[in-house]
């Protein structure tokens, strides 16, 4: 017991100070600028190696390029996993959403902006779709999140294929490629950066600044306390899987962009990238705890570990076997602090295994 | 004078578990009632009813002279009734200002509030007047709940429900993780809120605690109140032996 605890408050004098940070803010800082650190170490290395062309604008802009699909859906997958939950289906919806878009557009016909803006309606509404279902498995259904989107990671590839008869459509609008998946917005600025970025900086207004962000991590952090005072518990869960599934399908009509292709075969390791990115930018399986920036960062590391590989003549796989080790370090780092905090029970499991309210 | 809220006969089912057996219970605007009984007694689960928690499977609750049906926590809130659960119901990672605000946050004035961006200001001014007012330990409004020590967080929850309850407010063991200057914090608060017209009750296995704050006391055995007794009538061991069932007021 600290001094304060024993401070007699009896007569209204009362201990109430505004001290910076508590024990587990700090923690949950250093371990985001830690993994800050991380990427700042590896870019130095890999411009000390090769000065020349890591650090040019050209590659830079490769890199940002390539990770700003991921970042769009890391955005909906940090409010997931705050929650406690998590999102195995986004890569398939991305594709199904892909799929149904470039198929409206074809059949429009145009290759301008007005059927680019078809197409992304199309998409997003089809990710919307997706999200709404998961949510309401999970929600109200009270089944696993782990196994809903097992679930629709399944069905919505599968709906994709049967679309396609599992042939690819490369048919997209050239506006769609050129401006967008390629394009810049100005100078050497790719589109697809500003447009993630855009969408990057609502998630961290979305969740650090308004009502529904917090209710986000309430909901993670003890789900019961928020029924308690009166917080839509299930409605507002529905809203989050809705979240992710829609920034899925938006980034169904940008990958359509990019790769000029509907990726069918490509994406079933999407959401666990983006999955390892959420948790290794500092946000914990275990709900509660968070943040859209350190999502960014987390994406960045496994891009620019493979983009300097190739450029030291490493073979690029090395990239997978270093994020995987950061990763389970991240984790069982996480681990550690939960037991600590829940005063050194070991047995606890990740809530999205488990359906809600048998949380451990 | 009229109780500002009344149980009569409730009933309480888990199951083939009977927790509460046709429980009466009643409380008084500024009065402190205190509710003891036996581990498994049923003080718990009438609690939870009363606040709206859980419902019945049978019984009534009479609010203001009026019959309530209570569905949920907030239709006992929106009456003016405040819970201070044994397990405190905090949002661990959260802060106290946020935990104090919690579902009833203020919101920016304009559009801005409309878009769901809160006035953190205003919240934050309104909790550490609160947990002044209240004399609640909160070295830290920033930081999450689930980093203090067991006293500052039932500080936080015991302030929190002071701050909103208008009429009653149910304190479900608050006193049981104390050291006992923290106890004797809970202790004043209580009385301080009972002086503003509020209804306290206040479940404690502590017979000291009990004949120290509360007016009248309600003794639960097995499911049921089986006697009520003002406090200048009795004794502690006339509480403990009415908690081993060796008494009996009110007939079943
Ligand atoms: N959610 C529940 N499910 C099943 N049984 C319960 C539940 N809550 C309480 N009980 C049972 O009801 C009885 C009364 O419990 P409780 O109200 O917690 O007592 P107290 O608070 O007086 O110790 C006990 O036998 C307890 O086991
Ligand atoms: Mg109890």
């Amino acid at each position: 017991m600290t001094l304060a605890d024993t401070t007699p408050t009896a007569a209204g004098t009362a201990a109430v100070e505004d001290v910076p940070a508590g024990r587990w803010q700090r923690i949950a800082r250093i371990q985001a600028l830690q993994i800050v650190l991380l990427l700042a170490v590896t870019v130095a290395i890999f411009t000390i190696l090769r000065p020349g062309t890591f650090l040019t604008p050209f590659n830079i802009r490769g890199i940002v390029q390539n990770t700003s699909i991921l970042a769009v859906l890391g955005v909906g997958m940090t409010f997931v996993i705050i929650t406690g939950g998590i999102d195995l289906s986004i890569g398939s919806v991305l594709v199904f959403s892909g799929v149904v878009a470039d198929k409206v557009m074809a059949a429009q016909g145009g290759q301008g902006w007005g059927t680019v803006l078809l197409g992304t309606l199309v998409a997003c509404g089809c990710g919307l779709g997706w999200g709404l279902l998961n949510g309401v498995l999970v929600a109200k259904a009270n089944v696993p999140p782990l196994i809903v989107t097992l679930g629709s990671l399944s069905a919505a590839l599968g709906f994709a294929q049967i679309l396609t008869k599992g042939l690819d459509l490369r048919d997209a609008p050239q506006t769609l490629v050129n401006k967008v998946g390629f394009g810049n917005i100005v100078g050497q600025v790719p589109t697809l950066a500003v447009v993630a970025g855009v969408v990057v900086l609502a998630g961290i207004v979305l969740l650090h600044r308004t009502r529904f962000g917090l209710h986000t991590y309430a909901i993670g952090s003890n789900a019961e306390a928020g029924r308690r005072v009166g917080l839509k518990v299930d409605r507002h869960l529905i809203k989050v899987y809705a979240l992710a599934g829609l920034l899925a399908g938006f980034a169904g009509i940008l990958n359509l962009g990019f790769f000029q292709s509907t990726t069918i075969g490509g994406q079933s390791n999407t959401a666990l990238n983006v999955i390892a990115g959420v948790a290794i930018g500092g946000t914990s399986l275990f709900g509660g705890v968070g943040s859209v920036f350190g999502t960014v960062i987390g994406l960045f590391i496994p891009i620019v570990l493979q983009n300097g590989f190739i450029q030291i003549n490493v073979q690029p796989f090395w990239q997978q076997v270093v994020v995987g080790a950061v990763l389970v370090t991240v984790v069982y780092v996480d681990q550690l602090r939960r037991a600590a905090a829940v005063g050194g029970r070991k047995h606890y499991r990740f809530p999205f295994l488990s359906h809600r309210g048998r949380r451990t | 004078m009229a109780p500002i809220l009344e149980a009569r006969d409730i009933s309480k089912q888990y199951g083939h578990v009977e927790a509460l057996a046709g429980a009466n219970f009643d409380v008084n605007a500024g009065e402190v009632v205190a509710l003891i009984g036996d581990n498994g007694a049923g003080k718990s689960t009438l609690v939870r009813i009363m606040s709206g928690t859980e419902p019945a499977s049978s019984g009534q609750l009479i609010f203001e002279g009026k019959q309530v049906h209570l569905t949920s926590p907030v239709d006992a809130r929106k009456l003016g009734m405040e819970t201070v659960f044994q397990d405190l119901a905090l949002a661990p990672h959260l802060s106290p200002v946020q935990n104090m605000y919690l579902g009833r946050e203020v919101m920016r004035t304009g559009p801005l509030g409309r878009l769901g961006f809160m006035d953190s200001r205003s919240m934050r001014k309104g909790s550490r007047e609160a947990f002044e007012k209240l004399g609640a330990t909160v070295r830290n409004l920033n930081g999450p709940v689930g980093a203090m020590s067991g006293g500052q967080r039932q500080g936080i929850a015991v302030a929190r429900a002071a701050a909103w309850a208008q009429k009653v407010i149910f304190l479900d063991e608050p006193t049981a993780a104390l050291g006992v200057v923290q106890t004797k914090n809970v202790l004043d608060l209580i009385r301080r809120v009972s002086a503003e017209g509020i209804g306290v009750v206040f479940i404690s296995h502590s017979m000291p605690h009990v004949m120290d704050v509360a007016d009248r006391i309600h003794v639960m055995w097995r499911g049921r109140r089986v006697a009520t007794y003002r406090k200048e009538d009795t004794s502690m061991e006339q509480l403990v032996a009415a908690m081993t069932g060796a008494v009996t007021q009110e007939a079943s």
